[in-house]
């Protein structure tokens, strides 16, 4: 069991890139761009009812045409309002991805078990005025707050009902996706407020960003869930969605749909190195698939004090405070700050997701498992040194392990196994004349 | 006809059929939907709560040892409970069966088993929780139709709080659903959660913690229907019908004393009198 860690502990990690991102909410636009959302991140910051979210997003377009509505639980004030960090959800998302480890074959000659750890280089992975107010409120709507944090305009809106709400967007310029003022009015039944968050031109540049900053928000709410109706909206076709949450007592999952491991600790041939994302993108389509398209993937749970092999290093308490983890790190001085947080678990979900197979919005419950999991694939290079005795058995061995892995990689992703087996530098027999003529015939 | 009588006992007591259909839905789940039971934990519930059954009824006076009930509660209890913890499972199986020789009213004990388990280990423990949506669309349609075989198997009987219960829980759902102009998809998807399927036939239908009368089954199905949509879309927590089961379980008594009925005994053929009830279950 020690050499089983020792040998994970040394490995190096390759990440697969899967950042790409917007919001849970959907994209208006001031002018006729075609917008839609590519995929969102979503950190769920989750204690009792005390809930921090920050949305991340991977924009596409000109920022003056973004604006974003969002639905929140419960009517927030300004304070309740920040712009976070993107380089932390970045570091999260390489914390938290799906790994490539690889070790080495021993030179079959030595006698003795010495596992030669391998140090192979990272993977590249990768201001509303006065009349338009008082035109709001005959219209039914609220405009309850708005303030510009950050490069962000945010006007929070609550409207009686739907149409109000709806009309004062269009009467804005927003453009709004079909079956918007449905979806609007059962969430407005609901309790939840709205905001707008569009992109204030003359502060971006002041502040000197080139991309848009994660837009974060701290509220008290039973309610542990994730609104994706209005994200289906005007999507062509499906959406990818990642949700980091981090809490005190363990793994979270939904409670509304099937929470799946992705296939993991699995062999795959070393051709897999170059071609990492493809490989995960095809798993993923498969369990998505194998699923009925119903389900949300688990891709990573784990205490947030370390990782084992790493793919990136833990968040220190800093960054995590950053994030809303308002447990850690309260009073403590700079050096503890840095240090590794104590008591935070963090669960990273992927989902895939439309309006068909998913009509309901993500429900989530903390649960007591405190189990470790990752994503985990593994490269076994063979031995390519000189050897100094006979290693036709060791290549045999190599033959039918090299076999094994193209299978199960035909299996988790679909591939044809005629290409893969020919991606694979299959050892060239001594003596394949020995073999029985009747062990190929049926493969 | 030796076999057709015996065949005709069998299905008299519906047990036998519910712990086939509890024992295929836990193999299921744990060799190919993989929802997170661990075997482990369900035999340590199975031998536990046999044990406390055996001791319970040596014991507790004259009656003697029934297997089905504590299998039914073992079998619901594993599907339902996740914990990362033996220990959590051997406590569950043991609060399961002790509550039924420890916590009664009037000849009946109170709370069903394994929902009395359920709810106190979530309350007291953060290793113990339910995990409500960890069944496939596959895996539900395969339940409903063994859930409906079993209400045709034992012609229905006692089945109202069941029934009751699914109408009643789906008709507020829609009622929702249409207030709120959501599509159909929404309570449709809803009402496919096995944890809800496995609550309705298999927890809230147990003759022993429910009313007496067919009248008093419906109002208590009703009663626990609107506790659990109250605390699922009101105050937005998970396991609604649950803790609703729990929270409705003292009014039973109520409902017995104003609406007077025999109390069930599980091998009672409907045209048999009642007699008094041996030591429990």
């Amino acid at each position: 069991m020690r050499i089983i860690v020792t040998i994970c502990a040394a490995a190096i990690t390759v990440a697969v890139a899967t950042t790409a991102q917007a919001f849970c909410g959907f994209y208006v636009a001031r002018a006729d761009t075609s917008l839609f959302n590519k995929a969102s991140q979503v950190v769920l910051v989750r204690d009792d009812n005390r809930t921090v979210i920050t949305m991340a997003n991977d924009f596409e377009g000109s920022v003056k045409d973004f604006a974003v509505v969002i639905p929140v639980p419960t009517k927030i004030e300004r304070e309740q309002i920040n712009v976070g960090d993107r380089a932390i959800v970045d570091h999260l998302d390489a914390y938290t991805a799906p790994r490539l480890v690889e070790y080495f074959d021993p030179d079959p000659c030595m006698r003795y078990e010495n596992y030669k750890m391998s140090q192979d280089s990272a993977f590249p992975s990768s201001t509303v005025t006065r009349e338009s107010a008082t035109a709001a409120r005959s219209l039914g709507v609220v405009i309850e707050a708005s303030y510009t944090v950050g490069e962000y305009d945010i006007l929070i809106l609550s409207a009686k009902e739907s149409g109000g709400l709806i009309q004062w967007l269009k009467d804005n310029d927003y453009r709004l996706p079909q079956g918007a003022e449905k979806v609007v009015d059962s969430y407005l039944k609901q309790d939840m407020r709205f905001f707008v968050a569009k992109v204030n031109l003359a502060e971006q540049s002041k502040l000197g960003y080139q991309y848009l900053r994660p837009l974060q928000i701290a509220y008290e709410s039973n309610k542990f869930m994730l609104p994706i109706r209005l994200g289906t909206l005007n999507a062509k076709g499906k959406q990818e969605l990642y949700v980091y949450a981090l809490t005190r007592s363990g793994r979270v999952e939904t409670t509304n749909y099937r929470t799946v491991k992705m296939p993991s600790d699995t062999y795959v041939p070393e051709f897999v190195q170059g071609e990492f994302a493809e490989f995960y993108r095809s798993m993923f389509d498969r369990q998505v698939a194998a699923e009925n398209e119903r389900a949300v993937f688990l891709e990573y749970a784990w205490d947030m004090n370390w990782c084992d092999p790493c793919a990136a290093d833990p968040l220190s308490q800093q960054d995590l405070r950053k994030l809303g983890v308002f447990w850690v790190g309260g009073q403590s001085s700079n050096d503890s700050l840095s240090m590794p947080a104590q008591d935070v678990f963090v669960t990273r979900l992927h989902v895939r997701y439309d309006s068909e197979h998913f009509p309901e919005d993500l429900v989530f419950q903390e649960t007591g498992d405190r189990q470790n999991y990752q994503g985990r694939y593994i490269i076994q290079r063979p031995f390519n040194g000189e050897s100094s005795c006979d290693i036709s058995q060791y290549q045999t061995e190599l033959r039918d392990r090299q076999e094994r892995e193209a299978q199960q990689l035909a299996n988790l992703t679909g591939w044809n196994i005629e290409d893969i087996r020919k991606k694979i530098p299959f050892p060239q027999l001594a003596e394949p004349q020995n073999e029985p003529w009747w062990k190929r015939i049926w493969g | 006809m030796k076999t057709s009588s015996r065949l005709d006992s069998l299905l008299r007591d519906p047990r036998y059929y519910q712990i086939v259909v509890l024992g295929i839905l836990l193999a299921y789940g744990i060799t190919v939907l993989d929802f997170g039971i661990r075997w482990q934990n369900a035999l340590i519930i199975v031998t536990t709560a046999l044990t406390v059954q055996f001791l319970g009824t040596r014991y507790s006076g004259p009656g003697r040892f029934d297997p089905l009930s504590p299998l039914i509660t073992s079998l619901s209890l594993t599907l339902l409970l996740r914990t990362d913890l033996v220990s959590i499972a051997a406590l569950a199986a043991t609060l399961a069966i002790g509550s039924k020789f420890l916590l009664r009213y009037n000849g009946k004990h109170v709370f069903n088993p394994a929902n009395f388990a359920l709810v106190s280990l979530m309350i007291l423990s953060d290793h113990a929780w339910v995990s409500s949506g960890q069944w496939g669309s596959a895996a539900i349609s395969a339940f409903v139709l063994a859930c409906l075989g079993f209400l045709v198997l034992t012609r229905a009987r006692r089945a109202e709080t069941t029934i009751a219960f699914i109408i009643l829980y789906a008709t507020m759902l829609f009622a929702r659903a249409i207030w709120l102009d959501d599509p159909f998809s929404i309570p449709l998807h809803q009402v496919q959660n096995g944890a809800l399927l496995i609550f309705a036939f298999f927890m809230i239908s147990d003759p022993k913690t429910t009313p007496n009368t067919a009248t008093g089954r419906v109002l208590y199905a009703a009663l626990v229907a609107s506790v659990a949509y109250t605390i699922q879309f009101i105050y937005y927590q998970p396991n609604g019908p649950i803790l609703a089961l729990i929270l409705c379980a003292p009014v039973v008594p109520l409902i017995d004393a104003v609406l007077h009925g025999r109390i069930y005994r599980w091998e009672q053929p409907d045209d048999q009198p009642a007699n008094p009830i041996r030591g429990v279950f």
